[in-house]
């Protein structure tokens, strides 16, 4: 143990339950005061490095290094340009092209996949034999990695080999290499693999709403209908309200399935902000460019759950 | 008088109209579930069949003759098992390190008082706020100038810390009963005693919901161990299968196989842990 | 219209027979009391009533119309559910308010009956809360009242007071039993707490195990018991019960048991002889033992219980058998661990048949 713990005791926190006790074989109040501050930040202290070292001061390097264009041949220094290099790069038609995909992809996964994600949970919350199958299938997919379901999916779409062109779902030219089709086609991969987490999390929710509100709801004339739009869903509220927003988050940090199905092409229909930055930062080893877009990364995901959370839970009952 | 049958009737018209229900609902989820289950069934059929048979049209949907030996093939020539090997190393590695350091940060939040204390909280809570993606540019020269290139403190070191783990495991913590801090105190407990013989006990739960988190997170990391690894002896499972998949180009059946190899742990550990995923997964959601 | 008919109703669950043949007539405006322990079927039987589980077989008639096919919805019933069942996220007013909703009822007419079921119910400064704002009392209050604004023919309860304390429960028993008085509704009310039942019921019926045991005015159910699951169930402290054989003690027949020994009136033992009952359970309530210097137990208490207006002694038989005498505290307390004499009145002796667990009435 360390020196600072010593002998430190739980009382400290509630001062009154300690003070009238005498007991000689304990340290002062001070100096035991002292050793419970110390013992708060040494436990404190393994995260705070870890955060420190690979967040924050990453996180506010990318503010700096957008200020300097990063020479094209390493070695050379580090040019200072203001916010020329903001301007250019924010302005250019690949940023905001990739903005548009990137929002384009969460209009495509976010709604359908919290539908279905729904809409599996209510079917599957029924008092049937062998539900219970079901369930373990309809949450089967959070046992698969991003990387896993785009070499399933990859392997289905593909022109040769694949069972998609087989059952007639045969664009020219291929399903992904399709500037029209690719990112639908990436869309329909990221809701497949999301599903069972969005499954499980809606289930959870139906849980939590007892039996007898539906079955009071019942008595009181409410056919299947008007059960789901006025009981279920405002009281499921606050897990859509949670699904939409982390939804929202994980669009923009969208990356493996591009990795692996379309490297951000055809015609950079897939090039979403994420693997945007990846490529400037790999392949065009353009440290500062890839900083400014980390930066607009960061504010557009940090805006939209900000818009999200004032417009939307609103609309959420918290039951209180 | 058809219509004022007697009671037998009336009972037998509603058990033939519920058995209709009954069997409309089976089926309607027994399609979804097909639908849902197919793209995993046709990958295990296609990591048995050989590559002209996966190409054959119509295909096949059930191996009549399983090809077991592309399992080994993946394990072997596509180095599926050093694969498996290093994420299961990475793994852990943040698993432990995770639920330790939250543990620590947790017990100081819930049962410590000290200057800055909401003040570090915000911190902690800020790290939520950061996407990983957007360090990326920074942590690489930091991995590369430590010399920890293709290297596991490379792949793990950056995540051994987490917010939301602090936050689920202070939420645990502090459920637990003031009577029994003061029995502790009563028995002489000090604070790491109590630590590590009431608190982390009582806040098993969490604990599991934690661990179940990290791992999954840990282990279907992709991003990062595609920029900190170029070498096969420090790449994990997720990069791996992209690697075996451009080397068995002529062998769909391998890939599949290493899917398969890949995906296994996680449907092994999900089995055993639903209830802590659910837990770990939905504490987000619980809190209003 | 609200007479309410359960024909030899059946429920499964699987293996478990939560009702098993019950036959159970409701007259209109009646209130009667379904009562047993916990899981002996109440609450499935309710369920059967609304339309929320159906019968495994059996029908249930509600007015005059067979309802097994008709939805919970159209079967003119109301129910109050033991968690109230209250929608979190609508005010008290639309809480009020649903079931005219879903019928599609013109809102100036909704408005009136909220308004009326609010007076009623002493709601009406609380209309614009959220039921998480509300005490366990009103809470309650609201469920009365989103069940009685749609003026149901029968009103279904299912344990409604088990959730509030004490004191709150005693006054709500009455203000029920008001309301149901002034409705002219029949209400069919589950509970485990056979004081609610006493109190409240026309009639109570007392189920076990998924079957009906006894259905009578509570009065009658007290006084006669139709079997020895009743007799033990109802009273509080419960009946004292003796298992023996008849034998006759100089010409008087009596039942002779471990501890002790009672005589029978010759109308008991003849229909007792005539039964054929090999064997014998003799059940006297508490209130029915007296002190007596030639009563036929002998007896030490153990324990005095004082409960302000009235004592309970609980006393040890020569074989160890508990016994319980009820005593006024108008009399001096006695010492505990003295012996004692106890009497048993004979007119208020309850035979049963040990094997069939059966009440033997005097011919
Ligand atoms: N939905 C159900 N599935 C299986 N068993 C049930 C169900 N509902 C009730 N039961 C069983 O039926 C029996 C009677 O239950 P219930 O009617 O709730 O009893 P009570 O209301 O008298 O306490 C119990 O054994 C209970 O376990
Ligand atoms: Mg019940």
């Amino acid at each position: 143990m360390s020196t600072i713990d010593g002998g430190a005791t739980l009382g400290e926190t509630r001062s009154s339950a300690v003070v009238g006790v005498e007991e000689p074989k304990r340290p002062p109040r001070s100096r035991r005061r002292m050793r419970e501050i110390g013992l708060a930040y040494l436990l404190l202290l393994p995260s705070l490095v870890i955060f420190g070292v690979f967040i924050f001061y990453p996180f506010l390097r990318n503010f700096y290094l957008g200020f300097y264009r990063t020479p094209p041949f390493p070695g050379l220094p580090m040019r200072y340009v203001g916010f020329d290099q903001y301007r250019d790069v924010l302005t250019s038609t690949d940023f905001l092209d990739s903005v548009k995909t990137t929002v384009l992809f969460m209009i495509m996964t976010v709604p359908a996949g919290i539908a279905l994600g729904l809409g599996l949970a209510v079917l599957a919350h029924q008092r049937l034999k062998g539900i219970g199958v079901y369930r373990t299938i309809f949450s089967s997919t959070v046992a698969t990695s991003v990387a896993v379901a785009s070499v399933i999916f990859g392997t289905l779409f593909n022109p040769v080999v694949g069972l998609l062109p087989w059952l007639g779902v045969n664009p020219r030219p291929p399903i992904l290499d399709n500037p029209q089709w690719a990112l639908p086609a990436v869309a329909l991969v990221t809701i497949w693999q999301t599903l069972g987490l969005t499954f499980i999390l809606m289930s959870s929710g139906l849980q939590a709403i007892p039996d007898e509100i539906h079955e009071a709801a019942r008595v009181d004339g409410a056919g299947a209908g008007t059960r789901f739009w006025k009981i279920t869903i405002p009281l499921l509220s606050p897990t859509i309200f949670f699904a939409v927003v982390i939804g929202g988050i994980f669009a923009f940090q969208t990356f493996g399935q591009i990795d692996l199905l379309t490297q951000g092409g055809p015609l950079k229909k897939t090039n979403v902000l994420t693997y945007f930055v990846y490529r400037t930062l790999r392949t065009e080893n353009n440290d500062g460019k890839a900083a400014v877009l980390a930066v607009a990364l960061f504010t557009i995901t940090m805006t939209l759950t900000l818009v999200q959370m004032r417009f939307l839970e609103r609309r959420v009952h918290y039951g209180r | 008088m058809a219509a004022e049958l007697p009671r037998p009737s009336s009972a037998g018209r509603t058990r033939a109209r519920h058995l209709t229900g009954l069997a409309a609902r089976y089926l309607l989820l027994t399609v979804l579930a097909i639908i849902v289950i197919f793209p995993l069934y046709i990958t295990i059929v296609n990591s048995l069949l050989t590559p002209g048979q996966i190409a054959a049209r119509p295909p096949k949907f059930f191996p009549l003759h399983p090809q077991w030996d592309t399992y080994s093939r993946a394990w072997d020539v596509g180095h599926m098992s050093r694969y498996l090997v290093n994420s299961a190393i990475v793994t852990a590695f943040i698993t432990v390190g995770q639920v330790v350091t939250a543990t620590l940060a947790a017990y100081a939040f819930a049962f410590l008082e000290f200057p800055f204390k909401r003040t570090l909280f915000v911190v902690f809570l800020a790290t939520l706020m950061v996407p990983f993606e957007v360090t990326i540019i920074t942590n690489l020269t930091t991995v590369t100038s430590l010399g920890w290139y293709d290297s596991y403190q490379g792949l793990a070191v950056p995540f051994l810390a987490t917010g939301f783990g602090a936050f689920l495991l202070r939420q645990a913590f502090l459920q637990v009963p003031r009577d029994l801090q003061d029995a502790a105190e009563l028995d002489g407990y000090g604070h790491w005693r109590f630590m590590l013989r009431v608190a982390v006990p009582l806040a098993r739960p969490a604990m599991a919901a934690l661990s179940v988190f990290a791992f999954l997170g840990a282990w279907n990391q992709y991003l990062w161990p595609l920029l900190v690894t170029k070498d096969d002896r420090y790449r994990t499972v997720q990069i791996g299968l992209k690697q075996l998949r451009a080397t068995s180009i002529d062998q769909v059946n391998v890939t599949f196989a290493g899917v398969m190899i890949a995906a296994l742990p996680l449907v092994i550990l999900l089995l055993f842990f639903q209830k802590q995923l659910v837990r770990g997964l939905t504490a987000g959601a619980v809190k209003g | 219209m609200g007479r309410v008919v359960l024909d030899h109703v059946t429920k499964k669950f699987d293996e478990v027979v939560a009702v098993d043949d019950l036959s159970l007539e409701i007259e209109d405006r009646e209130f009667l009391v379904l009562l047993g322990p916990s899981g002996c079927g109440k609450s499935t039987a309710l369920r059967v009533i609304a339309g929320l589980e159906d019968p495994t077989s059996g029908t249930v008639t509600i007015g005059d119309r067979v309802v097994n096919d008709v939805e919970p919805k159209d079967r003119d019933i109301a129910m109050v559910f033991q968690s109230y069942a209250l929608y979190p996220h609508m005010s008290v007013r639309k809480n009020i308010e649903f079931p005219l909703r879903t019928r599609h009822v013109e809102p100036a007419d909704r408005q009136i009956a909220v308004n009326e079921a609010a007076v009623a119910l002493g709601l009406v400064g609380l209309l614009n809360r959220k039921p998480a704002q509300l005490s366990g009392g009103q809470r309650q209050r609201v469920a009365l009242a989103r069940a009685i604004v749609r003026r149901p023919a029968v009103f279904l309860m299912d344990e409604p007071l088990s959730n509030l304390d004490a004191q709150l429960r005693i006054q709500t028993r009455a203000e029920l039993i008001e309301l149901q008085r002034n409705l002219q509704t029949t209400v069919v009310y589950v509970t485990h707490d056979q004081v609610e039942a006493m109190t409240m019921g026309h009639r109570i019926a007392i189920m076990n195990d998924g079957v009906l045991q006894q259905v009578g005015p509570p009065q009658s159910v007290y006084e006669r018991p139709a079997n020895l699951f009743v007799a033990r169930f109802i009273g509080n402290p419960p009946m004292n019960t003796m298992e023996g054989r008849v034998v006759d003690r100089e010409g008087v027949r009596a039942v002779e048991f471990e501890g002790g020994c009672l005589p029978l009136d010759p109308a008991h033992a003849a229909a007792a002889e005539a039964s054929g009952a090999k064997s014998l359970v003799v059940g006297v309530r508490p209130e029915h033992l007296a002190f007596s210097d030639d009563g036929a137990l002998h007896a030490v208490i153990t324990v005095v219980e004082s409960l302000g207006h009235e004592r309970h002694l609980i006393c040890r038989l020569t074989d160890g058998q508990m016994i319980i005498v009820r005593q006024g505290s108008d009399v001096p307390r006695p010492a505990e661990g003295t012996a004692v004499r106890l009497a048993a009145d004979p007119m208020h002796l309850h035979v049963f048949d040990a094997v069939t667990e059966r009440r033997i009435d005097p011919r």
